[in-house]
This record gives C-alpha cells, sequence and structure tokens, in this order.
C-alpha cells in the first residue's frame, strides 16, 4: 500500500497519535492551513451564493480555473496565476451579461453561462494536450491535491481570502437585502446592480481558492454543500452562516485527515463528508417535519 | 396632524406629467392628499399608475409641474415614507425568516454587517428590534413571522411587508397593488388592516390598486387616472358615470351591485400598452 510507505505507520485508533503524525510533516501543516483558509472563504462567499440561486455561476467560475491552471503552467506562469486570472475574469464577463434587477433573465443567462463553461473545459484539455500529453497532475487540477503547497501559496490564499472577506464584512447587510428582496433594496438607494457585480468578482476568488485544494471539477463540496446543509437546518440568517462556516472547517479538516490515511484523492473524501451532512440534514428535517410548530414561535 | 386647511398636503401634484421613452404617461395631473388620508389610486391596467407613485417618491423624474412630499421634493422625505413595491413573491425554497425581511426595513442599507450578539451591547439595536416586533404585532404577523417567508400564505407575506413598510414608523405609506393575486378573503382583511393603521397610527396612505371594491369602505379620496391624466376627490364624486364619462370622452356606467360593489362598465383599454409595461420594467 503506497500510503504506507508515505505516512509511515498509518491510522492507528489513539486519535492524539494520529494527530501528531498527521503533523510532523511540514506539506501536511500547509495542506490544513490551506484547506482552512478555502474553507472559510468557500463558506462565507457560497452562504450568500446559495442564497442568491447562483450555484450555477459559481460552479462555472470555478471551471475556468482549469483552463486558467493549465493555461498558466503552458505558458511558464505558477498555475495560483491563472486560478485566479481565469476566474476573476470569468466573473466580470458572467457580470457584464443583461439582467434585469429582479432577476427575470435569468433563464437566458444560465444557458449562456453553460456555454462559456463548456467552452473553458474544452480549452482546459486543449492546453493539457498542447504541454505534450501528459502533464503532471492533471488529475490535481480536475480532482484536487493537497501535495506540495508551498509557503508562499498558503500566504497568497491568505491575503486573496482575507481581501475577498474583508470587502465581503463592509458589503454584507444591503448585499443581503439586496438578495432576498431586491426591489425594496433597489427603492431604499442599495445599489443592486453594483453589489452583484462585486459579490460575482469575490465569488470569482472563492472558487479560485477552492479549486486549488478540491480541484476545478469538485468545487462545490466546499462551496455548495456547508451552506445548502446550514440552510436546511435554520433559517436564522446568522446561524446559519456560523453553521456554514464550521461544516466546511470540519469537511476540510476531515478530508484532509482521510485523504492523508489512505490512497484516494482528497476531493473525494472532502466531497463525501460535505455530502454525507448534506444527506443528514435533509434526513433529520424530513424526519422532525418542515412545518415545525408554527405556532409556538415567537420573532426576535 | 393637519387637517384638510392645512396648507401643505402629504402629498400634492400640481400641474404634473411624465414622459417615458418619448410618450407622455399623464400630464396636467392635480392631485392633493392631506395628511392621516386613506387615498386610493384607481384606473385600469397600464394607465401609469405605478408611475404615479414613484413619482411621488422621486424615483421617476416629472417632465412638467412639481411634486412635493410631507412639504419636500419628492425623493427626499426619507425615512419618512415606506414603500411597499408592486407584488413581490418570494421564493418557495428561501430559507430566511419573515422576521428577518421585517428587520431589513429598519437597517437594511446600512453598509457593514451586524455583530452576534449586538442586541446585548448596543441600546440602538434593541432598540431596532423592539420596533421590528412591534410592527410585526400590529399587522398581526407574529404567529407566523419566525417561519421562512417563501412558506408563508400570500396574504401572510402581504403582511410582513406591510410591517417591513411601517418598522421606521413612516408619516406616509404607499403600497403600489398591495392587494392584488390575493384570495378574496386575504383581500378584505389586508384591506381592513391598512385602513387600522392609517386611522390608529394616524398615517397617511396612498395604495394602488385596479379594483376599487376591497378597498372602498374605508376610503377618504379618490385619484382615478385614464386617459393620460386624472381626477381626484372623495370616491362617491369620482366614481361616477358622468365623472368618468367626462374624463374618458366615451359612455362609461358605474354599475352597484346589491352588496354594494361599484362595477365600471364600457372602459377603454388604453392604448400602447406594451411599450408601457416596458418602460415601467426599465424605470424600476
Amino acid at each position: 500500500m503506497s500510503g504506507a510507505t508515505l505516512t509511515g505507520t498509518g491510522l492507528s485508533w489513539d486519535i492524539a497519535a494520529d494527530l501528531r503524525q498527521l503533523l510532523q510533516f511540514p506539506f501536511m501543516v500547509n495542506a490544513l492551513r490551506a484547506g482552512t483558509i478555502v474553507a472559510v472563504a468557500a463558506g462565507a462567499l457560497g452562504w450568500f451564493m446559495v442564497l442568491r440561486r447562483q450555484s450555477f455561476a459559481g460552479h462555472t467560475l470555478a471551471i475556468v480555473s482549469f483552463p486558467g491552471a493549465a493555461g498558466a503552467i503552458l505558458a511558464g506562469f505558477s498555475a495560483i496565476i491563472g486560478y485566479f486570472a481565469a476566474s476573476v475574469g470569468a466573473a466580470l464577463v458572467i457580470a457584464a451579461l443583461p439582467r434585469s434587477i429582479g432577476g427575470r433573465a435569468r433563464s437566458s443567462e444560465s444557458a449562456i453561462i453553460g456555454t462559456i463553461q463548456a467552452f473553458a473545459l474544452a480549452c482546459g484539455a486543449l492546453f493539457v494536450s498542447l504541454y505534450g500529453g501528459f502533464l503532471n497532475g492533471l488529475t490535481g487540477l480536475l480532482f484536487g491535491s493537497f501535495l506540495g503547497i508551498s509557503d508562499s501559496q498558503v500566504l497568497a490564499l491568505l491575503s486573496v481570502a482575507a481581501a475577498a472577506l474583508a470587502v465581503l464584512a463592509l458589503i454584507a447587510r444591503p448585499l443581503f437585502f439586496a438578495t432576498v428582496d431586491p426591489d425594496v433594496a433597489a427603492a431604499r438607494g442599495v445599489p443592486v446592480r453594483l453589489l452583484g457585480v462585486v459579490f460575482l468578482i469575490l465569488l470569482g476568488c472563492a472558487a479560485a481558492e477552492v479549486s486549488q485544494i478540491t480541484g476545478a471539477l469538485l468545487v462545490f463540496a466546499l462551496l455548495v454543500m456547508p451552506p445548502a446543509t446550514a440552510q436546511q437546518i435554520t433559517a436564522r440568517p446568522m446561524v446559519s452562516f456560523a453553521l456554514t462556516i464550521g461544516l466546511g472547517l470540519i469537511t476540510v479538516w476531515l478530508g484532509l485527515a482521510a485523504a492523508y490515511f489512505s490512497v484516494y484523492p482528497v476531493g473525494f473524501f472532502v466531497t463525501t463528508f460535505g455530502f454525507a451532512w448534506y444527506v443528514l440534514a435533509a434526513a433529520l428535517r424530513a424526519f422532525l417535519g418542515t412545518g415545525r410548530h408554527p405556532a409556538a414561535a415567537v420573532p426576535g | 396632524m393637519g387637517g384638510p386647511g392645512r396648507l401643505d398636503a402629504a402629498v400634492r401634484f400640481e400641474h404634473a406629467a411624465v414622459r417615458m421613452a418619448g410618450r407622455t404617461v399623464w400630464s396636467d395631473v392635480n392631485l392633493m392628499v392631506d395628511y392621516g388620508q386613506f387615498t386610493a389610486v384607481l384606473g385600469p391596467n397600464g394607465v401609469g399608475k405605478s408611475t404615479l407613485v414613484k413619482a411621488a417618491l422621486g424615483l421617476v423624474g416629472l417632465s412638467a409641474g412639481s411634486v412635493t412630499v410631507l412639504g419636500r421634493p419628492a425623493g427626499q422625505a426619507g425615512k419618512e415614507v415606506g414603500y411597499l413595491p408592486q407584488r413581490r413573491s418570494f421564493d418557495a425554497g428561501l430559507r430566511v425568516r419573515g422576521v428577518d425581511i421585517v428587520g431589513l426595513g429598519c437597517d437594511g442599507e446600512r453598509w457593514g454587517v451586524p455583530l452576534p450578539w449586538g442586541e446585548r451591547l448596543f441600546p440602538a439595536r434593541r432598540a431596532a428590534r423592539d420596533r421590528v416586533r412591534e410592527a410585526i404585532n400590529l399587522v398581526g404577523a407574529a404567529a407566523f413571522a419566525s417561519r421562512p417567508i417563501g412558506q408563508v400564505s400570500g396574504g401572510e407575506q402581504q403582511r410582513l411587508l406591510i410591517a417591513q413598510a411601517l418598522v421606521r414608523k413612516p408619516r406616509l405609506l404607499v403600497l403600489d397593488e398591495p392587494l392584488d393575486s390575493l384570495d378574496l378573503p386575504s383581500q378584505a382583511s389586508v384591506a381592513a388592516l391598512i385602513a387600522r393603521i392609517c386611522r390608529e397610527q394616524n398615517v397617511t396612505v396612498m395604495l394602488v390598486a385596479h379594483d376599487v371594491n376591497p378597498i372602498l369602505p374605508y376610503l377618504d379620496c379618490v385619484a382615478y387616472i385614464a386617459a393620460g391624466t386624472a381626477v381626484c376627490g372623495p370616491p362617491e364624486s369620482v366614481i361616477r358615470s358622468d365623472t368618468l364619462t367626462a374624463l374618458y370622452r366615451t359612455p362609461i356606467e358605474v354599475l352597484r351591485a346589491s352588496d354594494g360593489r361599484l362595477v365600471v362598465v364600457g372602459e377603454p383599454e388604453p392604448p400602447a400598452r406594451h411599450t408601457d409595461r416596458h418602460a415601467d420594467a426599465a424605470a424600476r
């Protein structure tokens, strides 16, 4: 078993020993650092994305990071530049698509986004074959990898996440208003359209970050699953936001640990844990019943 | 607050006109809404009723004449005007509580994030929370305000949205088709609620409707828009065969059914309706 040769002793039932073993390698510490940063950024932006029904746009922003990274490697740049340039660029394109404030043009919007997504994926395939038929780490680009994350990469992830979260914190309340009630928000002077553009750019940053851990195809593990799960559990915005971040962190930590002790890709484990929380929450909600004692509820 | 004798009305249009997409929507509109009155803006679909309230809110500019709201130019009365736009519906899957939607009426446009546990630390946040609760109780929404808004009925959503418009204690409440797409019992109860708020809270109400019947018993004043202009006055003098005939310049009959409902017969459809709708959507 190749995992055993890499990791030494393998998984035991002594959790403290397992943790010590996990943290003895710098590459694993960096993976956990990167995963933590990415989980927080993805949870925060993903929470709004799920509320805004923009999951498809979010997925596309992640998909284009694949040709971005492959193209950057082909051109001799660092992959990380390709990830961010492609995702943020695609965010600007999607933001420029015509769209009414009330969101009525969404059906044609999704068709355009789908077209962009397919073309981006095709470009990625082209770049990979141009590179010489075998791009080392192709499965990493698509399905995630946690090996070889350098200190400078962690620093890049941290700075982008910190900047994105700072902007999000600044616009959070009007963005929430514009998301759930765009007409009144616009009448009250909230720049609904501008907030939509800023949000897409932030989402592009988050999608590019998540792609570097879970791979371009599995970003939903951290971008959609935690917020969707949290919003199943509670309709209180503050609580579900906090729950989203918590679920994202647990998902990424467990996923990285599982990937460390096995030979399978990290994207599989992160996605499987995210999926498990969602199924549990949906089952719990179905079990408890959806119309939970409305008469007994007290506002506030 | 002042009666009809007071010089500055809550809303006053003088020789007002609006042009949109190169077409005059209406012109020479003179309308006066007194403080504390319940006024309905009536007329068939597509004549520019929403445009009239948007002009009062300062969302649509006038091409001629003037409009003052609460003694100031349109759009400058800020918090003193509560606005409920034309029918919004909430996605059934939207997992946000009614109380949160009402709370956005309080501070939704403020930048930043509300701090968790801020209510314990800041008296202003506590006061805001109390105002939200007060508005919810006022519209009788306490029983369902904690449920996700997508899962309550249309009438219940409308009550919550009225609470949202009321949460900053406005002196003028502008409601655009609040009874549209509600079933008949909900129409009656929401109309009664709006009338009660008008009387008990001394809030001036300006309400757009295309059917006068649910609100007829409560109205002080009617602005009837048709044929590119408007007539205003007490309902019994406006919704009459001779007044509407003069307005439309074509024979109109107003009939009273045995249950007191008014039926307007012979209303011509306004021309160029499609461009109206687009102009409305663009102005929104």
